[in-house]
């Protein structure tokens, strides 16, 4: 790993303001210190923020704020959490790893960078998130693993994080912290499509810190994060859903739906929402739903299966959270 | 509003204290250098053992602050003023082996023994914050640690028998 200039900070004064370029903070270091030992990122200064006392998670206005620096385990765990959003905490405990979670911080996993192999190996020659204008090895090479939606010519790196596919359905807002103030921005709009510009992937602004994510009282607490991977546990998502639905009288009075590992970004659905919303809560219409929400995808060949098992994913997710038997 | 940053010398070996094992520990390290490296090249405490150095396997599982971490993905200098806990701290004086250590024996949960220092930390810490409750919570706690030789039943048998009353449903 090549050598950085170390800054440890005790409070969020001390972390604002640094330089974008070259400059990454340090929280539980599992994609970071990952990267950095890979070569993929070289940051020429470090600013460790795991004292930072931002580790709270305090009810909020009928919903819940969640400290940027409280580990996934923390979150996990949290009564507040299980009670209101039982999909975040199902999303959480199927990410990684027990050793992971414990290390790994709210903020950081929003953060995480995609896992797709042609970003991470720095012997691939392209790949145009970590070297603009190389091109897209994946696209022309093995691609199994990438995304089916949000794709662009550029790049089709998948985004790898579980907890923010939950976070997404659940209308989360990161809080951030500049050298200029303070702004709030929902999770939906802080990840960006790749576009032409894949290696842009946040809206996060020159000495940005994410200081919080704050969740608003959630549509129903009947949330559900189904999961689909390789193996059972310690392993990516080949395809997610989180959902949450309120129903009254078998009619669904309002929808929530998030896919995960088929996105270049948490993937929210609104057209799967529009075709729940006001129809009864059936088999037929979480069928309908889940066409909807792939109707926009661009497979490739090796990731095309991803179709057909995400609408799979979608209807058993819809079916177990308003509890219909197939 | 007053803040502190404490900024180390661009180049060069920074100071760092830590408790490993019951002892305090003051070090000068390089600045990349991870907690696994210091804990086997500079502490000479080589029971941590690296395998894939990436976060993918647990060998380098030890407890930080009572809670399983990966020594390979965790920055040393992260670690002032933490208590770290490796493999080396289970057995009593003498050699008296830790009830888990004396499990894994008992229900032959290694064969190589590769991920076995890995594999009893994150083992040790399963059954203190009490999730050994059944096999799938065993399972679930355990899946960061990969075993090669595939021990998995034997291990999952051998925390289950220290749980005790905690491993009792099925
Ligand atoms: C083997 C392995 C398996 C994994 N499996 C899964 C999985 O199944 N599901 C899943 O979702 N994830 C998985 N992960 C990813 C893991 O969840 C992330 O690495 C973790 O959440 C990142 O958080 P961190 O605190 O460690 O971030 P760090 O590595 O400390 O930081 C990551 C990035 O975020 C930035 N950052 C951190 N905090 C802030 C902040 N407060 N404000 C602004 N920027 C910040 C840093 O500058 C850095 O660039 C896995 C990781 C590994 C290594
Ligand atoms: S050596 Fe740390 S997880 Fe493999
Ligand atoms: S005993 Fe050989 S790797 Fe586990």
């Amino acid at each position: 790993m090549r050598p950085f200039a170390y800054r440890r900070v005790e409070d969020v004064a001390g972390a604002v303001g640094q330089p974008g370029e070259g400059h990454r903070f340090l929280a539980g270091g599992t994609t970071l210190i990952d990267l950095m030992r890979l070569d993929v990122e070289r940051p020429a200064v470090v600013t460790d923020i795991t004292r930072v006392p931002l580790a709270e998670i305090t009810e909020h206005e009928g919903g819940v704020r969640i400290g940027a620096l409280a580990s996934m385990t923390q979150v996990a765990e949290h009564g507040l959490i299980a009670e209101r959003y039982p999909a975040l905490r199902e999303a959480l405990l199927a990410s990684a790893s027990q050793q992971l979670r414990n290390m790994a911080s709210m903020g950081g996993n929003v953060m995480q960078r995609t896992r797709c192999p042609y970003f991470r190996d720095v012997a691939f020659p392209s790949c145009n998130k970590r070297d603009p204008g190389s091109g897209c090895g994946a696209r022309a090479g093995h691609h199994r693993k990438q995304a089916i939606l949000g794709t662009s010519g550029a790049c089709i790196a998948e985004h790898a994080s579980d907890a923010s596919v939950a976070l997404v359905a659940y209308d989360a807002v990161l809080t951030l912290q500049g050298p200029g103030g303070e702004r709030e921005v929902p999770l939906r709009e802080f990840n960006l499509l790749p576009g032409d510009t894949p290696q842009v992937e946040h809206d996060l602004r020159e000495g940005e810190l994410i200081t919080a994510l704050t969740l608003p009282a959630p549509i129903a607490r009947s949330g559900v994060y189904l999961k689909i991977r390789d193996r059972q546990s310690y392993e990516f998502a080949l395809s997610s859903a989180a959902v949450v639905l309120r129903v009254e009288g078998g009619i669904i009075g309002a929808a929530r739906v998030a896919l995960g590992g088929v996105g270049t970004v948490p993937w929210r659905s609104p057209e799967a929402e529009a075709a729940l919303t006001g129809q009864p809560a059936t088999l037929e219409t979480f069928q309908t739903a889940a066409r909807a929400a792939l109707a926009g995808a661009e497979p490739l060949e090796e990731n095309a299966f991803k179709v057909p098992l995400t609408e799979r994913v979608i209807v058993r997710a819809l079916m177990q959270a308003a509890g219909v038997d197939a | 509003m007053t803040h502190s940053v404490w900024e180390a010398p661009e180049t060069g070996e920074l100071p760092l204290s830590l408790t490993v094992n019951g002892v305090q520990r003051h070090l000068t390290l390089p600045v990349q250098a991870s907690l696994l490296d210091t804990l086997r090249e500079r502490l000479h405490l080589t029971g941590t053992k690296k395998g894939c150095d990436h976060g993918q396997c647990g060998a380098c599982t030890v407890l930080v602050d009572g809670q399983t971490h990966l020594s390979c993905l965790t920055l040393a200098l992260s670690c002032e003023g933490r208590e770290v806990r490796t493999v080396e701290s289970l057995a009593g004086e003498g050699g008296a082996l830790h009830p888990m250590q004396a499990a894994f024996i008992e229900h032959d949960a290694f064969q190589c023994g590769y991920c076995t220092p890995g594999q009893l930390m994150s083992a040790v810490a399963c059954v203190e914050t009490g999730h050994a409750g059944s096999e799938g919570e065993i399972r679930e706690f355990m899946s960061g640690n990969l075993c090669r030789c595939a021990a998995y039943p034997q291990i999952v048998a051998a925390v289950r028998s220290v749980a005790g009353g905690q491993g009792e449903q099925p």
